[in-house]
């Protein structure tokens, strides 16, 4: 239980899909103009994460890692399957994005409107492929590891999302100069925070 | 074939994305990737060469296959393609420049959701000829690397004194040795990548007012 809580304020602030490794950076940027879209785009994302992460962990344990398809029996014990992991797990994302538009529309047809075209899109986004990637770099040991670094991982990004999208909110109100509005000041702002984050690095968990 | 392969109006499509268009800093696409591999400039120079093969190809072969896909799975086919060419890319890497394919790590396979792939595609290839969207693909290839070869040189330069692994800053400089100098070690971290390229956006957008926002 210890070890869950651990890795789970690891994944939200020490490796924050954000601020420490720039992970879905382009909804990030695109979608943080107003708190509330920013908050319905954090959601969409928690949620995808928590349900792709523990697929394609099983998908990593039982199909692809080298030696994996020792289940099927004795002939199949070489078998490295791990060049195909990027089509997979995209494909896994890719449907698992339509399966969850599917069930919010039919199910709480509110928060579907409200989401709009960001379900969708969330299948490009790089900080849930990232999420799956790093689940296979780190490998980890059992299902509820990997369902709790998803949930770790998405919610940072709900925090980074919803901080800047706040930011931003004020900053139209000050004076910048011409050619650093918009698109400039957001990256400098960015990267201010980043340095800020970066203070929980020292943090032994 | 009734237009010369190296019309002005293709010659543009190369240059475009380099400079008045350039996808990281006007398109704002494919930032994610920009920015972590960016602290020397080795991996950010092979980084934007696979990033150019892949948009490159990906776009030619989305361009043949434009009148075939339906456009309700486009998005699905579209990742196909670009999964299978990343998978190439990676192999590849693994085998020819295998310690820069391990720095680069999971970055190689984020190539697939990198936004300027799927961008492409669906504002260019669906709706071009194969010839114009290969150029396209290496225009916007090139711009892509073009910002990521500034990040790099700047953040190597200034964060460890080299520049693609030679020593640029002489060693007697620094104070260990009884000089004046000593690195800046925030330039390695990743969030010094971003701020850079908050003041290219600054400079271009300073340089070129049309692109100032309000």
């Amino acid at each position: 239980m210890e070890n869950l809580l651990n890795l789970f304020v690891k994944s939200v602030f020490m490796e924050n899909m954000v601020f420490a490794y720039f992970l879905g950076m382009c909804s990030f940027l695109a979608v943080s103009k107003s708190v509330k879209t920013a908050t319905g785009l954090g959601l969409a994302v928690i949620f995808v994460q928590v349900i792709t992460l523990p697929v394609n962990y099983l998908l990593e344990k039982y199909l692809l890692m080298d030696g994996a398809l020792a289940w099927m029996g004795p002939g199949f014990e070489t078998v490295d399957l791990s060049f195909l992991s990027f089509i997979m797990f995209i494909a896994v994302i890719a449907s698992m994005v339509q399966l969850v538009e599917m069930v919010v529309e039919k199910f709480a047809p509110v928060l579907y409107t409200q989401l709009g075209i960001f379900l969708p899109l969330i299948a490009v986004n790089c900080a849930i492929l990232g999420g799956s990637l790093f689940m296979q770099q780190k490998a980890f040991d059992t299902l509820g590891e990997a369902t709790v670094y998803g949930f770790g991982s998405g919610f940072g990004w709900f925090l980074a999302i919803i901080s800047i999208a706040a930011i931003r909110e004020k900053i139209q109100y000050s004076q910048i100069p011409a050619p650093l509005r918009g698109l400039g000041i957001t990256f400098i702002i960015t990267g201010l925070m980043g340095l800020a984050f970066m203070g929980f690095m020292g943090i032994k968990l | 074939m009734s237009e010369a392969l190296f019309s002005r109006k293709n010659i543009s499509l190369l240059s475009g994305p380099i400079g008045s268009n350039n996808p990281i800093t006007v398109q704002v696409l494919g930032i994610c990737s920009a920015l972590a591999v960016t602290a020397q400039l080795k991996p950010a120079f092979v980084m934007a060469l696979s990033v150019t093969v892949v948009v490159a190809f990906g776009n030619v072969i989305i361009s043949l296959l434009r009148n075939t896909i339906p456009n309700r799975i486009r998005i699905i086919v579209q990742l196909v393609v670009i999964a299978a060419l990343v998978i190439i890319v990676d192999q590849f890497l693994k085998a020819f420049v295998y310690d820069v394919s391990k720095q680069l790590s999971v970055f190689v396979g984020l190539i697939i959701t990198n936004c300027i792939l799927m961008g492409r595609l669906e504002a260019f290839a669906l709706a071009n000829k194969p010839w114009p969207s290969f150029l396209d693909g290496i225009g916007n290839g090139a711009g892509y690397g073009l910002i990521l070869i500034i990040i790099a040189f700047f953040r190597e330069l200034l964060g460890s004194g080299t520049l693609w692994g030679f020593r640029v800053i002489p060693e007697s400089w620094y104070i260990a040795n009884g000089g004046f100098y000593s690195n800046n070690g925030m330039m390695i971290l990743p969030p010094m990548a971003l701020i850079t390229v908050g003041v290219i956006i600054w400079i271009q957008r300073s340089r070129n007012s049309k692109l100032q926002e309000k």
